[in-house]
């Protein structure tokens, strides 16, 4: 019983984006008895349309529609219209994500009172905290059916995590394991166990990964209350004279444009079309940009400090085999400031297929040294670093002079690394290679960044409606009836994968909507 | 310097070349071929000296001693078109013009890889090279018959995945 809901009826919540955060949102207000309409840019792929072939998956998933890029990021320059390795499609990039679940370290919502001020970085406190968060956290655990978390036992160990960790107790770490993983060790929730089929960021055959688009977008539908609308790119939020969102034009299927009204919007169309949508929103009232008094629409974009580690070994390892990032190392995730930075890093098992690491290990490299670390992939094993970045002013999205292709414009991104970004890289790539060299490499690969996967802050949460964008519920400190729901909420970005957080982020902040729906004060 | 060298890549020269290094023949009008016969490529609108430079081109970018030279044709056949003959005229005559300033009859005369290898990073920065360069790794990387000779087994989901298969088979750490 898939709900249908009329076009004039400004009785809805209306949400842009089905991914982490807009798809568990669509699903639990839904859950709640709250008329949902869902604007998906992407399409609809179910496993069965899955294709375990990386080319082939990212012509079928990824977000292709144009974006640029400037900023001396390495990614400008190697891939200047791709910033990010994120999903156009229904579940958005959980379709794509690796399944890695861990909660923020308690100081890590406390960054700057934490670290203390650092020279060009705009760190803040978010305005909520580990004991405020932790009940949230568990309800997405279970949601997620987050492995090491409840009675949920870890994943078994594939090859590429034998050697990862044999390197890491080497080394003396400690906290050694097969990760908090969002992908089945036993049937978990009507989904089936893991079955060691690699192509993790392909979208799991098996199922055995949540991903929204076959858990909360089809339980949403089911309750009667949620209507998904696939391949419809949001254009503008529109509001009245009061200053109160009142629906979202957007391009159907057909290209038409068409007008939903609403009563609440949430968007969470990821970190960079959630800050376009506001900007391109701009109008005599909101010239700079819907929810944008603060001028910090855009600002702060945060990726996480990453890189990969690959090594080869003179015995094979098969590295492909098996979940992707089952395996973590968290030594290095503490604040320890006499490592020369602030904040900390997680190191994560990580592989990628042959055609994906000619593109990506050392992106335009050629020659024999790039061709026989190739010829070696075999005996690869591969890790990927993540770390907490600083926010930055200057890092962040603007309107470009690029149009897509209905004329809006698209998405600049503007990233320079920080001095601590770059020394917690440089310090992760030396305890990479040296847990790789303990177990007997004979070369090792620091790795650049990739395209973003982990896209936040661009919205950010702040105490102080001067500081950021939204406050502690995702509510724009502007207007009342327009909610942030996605990772551009992201005050801070800690050392974790951010997906388990947005998931949480999203579980309660339907809460909150629903609540305040049924006091009449939204 | 040999008398093939010398002579350039007339097809004739190309031909004997090929018998005495094991590379490519020009087999026929508008026709590339391994000396084996085990694979050709038919050229219509680049000339057969451009297509030879092109695939000598790839395996100077992408060396890899155990690929055959057929992937490689597989991965430049698609400069034979009339949208890339500008750019292959410009590009194979800027490697030649760099080869004879060298000293060399033309680009596919030249010997030994790391000479060749010195022309390419001269021209480094040029869309001849970046388009060639960026079209293999796609090109080249992609060709499903490839993978097995790195060792890469693809998709496993057919076959059930590795849960029975070896995903932690290792046995020599």
């Amino acid at each position: 019983m898939v709900a249908k809901f009329d076009l004039n009826d400004d009785s809805v919540v209306v949400i842009i984006g089905t991914g982490a955060g807009g798809g568990v949102l669509a699903n639990e207000l839904a859950q709640k008895g709250v008329k949902v309409v869902a604007l998906e840019a992407g399409g609809r792929y179910l496993p069965e349309d899955y294709v375990n072939d990386e080319w082939e998956s990212f012509t079928q998933l990824a977000w292709l529609d144009a974006r640029t890029t400037s900023g001396s990021w390495r990614v400008a320059k190697d891939f200047s219209g791709l910033p990010a390795w994120i999903v156009k499609a229904v579940g958005g990039t959980t379709t794509h994500w690796a399944g890695a679940s861990i909660r923020f370290q308690d100081h890590e919502w406390k960054a700057l009172s934490t670290y203390g001020a650092v020279e060009g970085a705009s760190l803040l406190d978010w305005p909520i905290d580990a004991a405020e968060m932790a009940p949230w956290y568990e309800k997405a655990e279970a949601k997620l059916g987050v492995t090491r978390t409840g009675d949920r036992a870890g994943l078994p160990g594939n090859n590429n995590y034998l050697v990862f960790e044999k390197g890491a107790k080497a080394l003396g770490y400690k906290e050694v394991h097969t990760g908090r993983m969002a992908i089945n060790s036993a049937d978990y929730d009507g989904r089936m166990a893991c079955q060691q089929t690699g192509f993790c960021f392909q979208g799991c055959k098996w199922g055995a990964k949540w991903s929204a688009a076959y858990t909360d977008i089809p339980r949403g539908e089911a309750t009667g209350n949620l209507e998904v609308r696939e391949r419809s790119h949001a254009a503008r939020i529109l509001h009245d004279d009061s200053g109160k969102v009142t629906g979202v034009e957007y391009f159907d299927k057909d290209g038409n444009l068409q007008m939903q009204k609403a009563r609440i919007v949430c968007v969470a169309g990821n970190t960079f079309e959630s800050p376009r949508l506001l900007l391109n929103s701009a109008s005599s009232m909101f010239p700079n940009g819907l929810a944008n008094s603060s001028d910090q629409v855009g600002r702060n974009y945060m990726r996480h400090m990453t890189g990969s580690v690959y090594a080869v070994f003179d015995k094979p390892v098969r590295m492909w085999r098996g979940t992707t990032m089952a395996g973590i190392v968290q030594d290095e995730a503490r604040h320890d400031p006499s490592r020369g930075f602030v904040g900390g890093y997680e190191l994560e098992t990580l592989s990628l297929g042959l055609p994906f690491m000619a593109a990506f290990l050392n992106p335009g490299g050629w020659g024999r040294s790039f061709t026989t670390a190739l010829d070696s992939y075999e005996n690869m094993a591969g890790m990927w670093i993540v770390g907490e970045d600083m926010p930055q002013a200057t890092n962040r999205v603007t309107l470009s002079e690029t149009k897509d292709q209905f004329g809006l414009p698209v998405a600049n991104v503007h990233f320079d690394d920080h001095p601590n970004d770059v020394a917690m890289r440089n310090h992760a790539y030396k305890q990479g290679i040296a847990i790789y060299e303990a177990v007997g490499a004979t070369r090792a690969f620091p790795t650049p960044p990739y395209p973003s996967t982990h896209n936040l802050g661009t919205n950010r949460m702040s105490e102080k409606p001067e500081d950021g964008v939204v406050n502690k519920w995702g509510q724009t400190h502007d207007i009342a009836n327009l909610f942030i729901s996605d990772g551009s909420q992201f005050t801070t970005g800690a050392a974790e994968n951010p997906t388990l957080t947005i998931v949480a982020l999203a579980i309660r902040q339907a809460d909150h909507i629903a609540s305040e729906m049924s006091a009449g004060n939204i | 310097m040999s008398k093939i060298e010398r002579h350039g890549l007339t097809r004739r020269a190309l031909l004997q070349r090929s018998v005495a290094a094991g590379a490519l023949v020009v087999a026929g009008a508008g026709f590339i071929a391994a000396p084996d016969a085990a694979w050709a490529l038919e050229v219509s609108v680049i000339s057969e000296h451009q297509m030879a430079t092109l695939l000598q081109m790839a395996r100077d970018i992408y060396p890899h001693d155990k690929v055959a030279d057929r992937f490689y044709a597989v991965a430049v056949k698609g400069y034979d078109a009339e949208d890339n003959k500008a750019l292959v005229e410009a590009g194979v005559a800027a490697l030649d013009a760099a080869a004879q300033a060298a000293g060399h009859a033309d680009y596919v005369s030249i010997g030994w890889e790391e000479d060749r290898v010195k022309i390419l990073q001269a021209m480094e920065g040029d869309a001849f090279f970046q388009t060639v360069r960026s079209g293999l790794v796609t090109g080249l990387y992609n060709q499903k018959d490839v993978w097995p000779i790195f060792g890469y087994q693809g998709e496993s989901f057919s076959q059930g995945g590795y849960i029975e298969r070896g995903f932690n088979d290792i046995d020599w750490l």
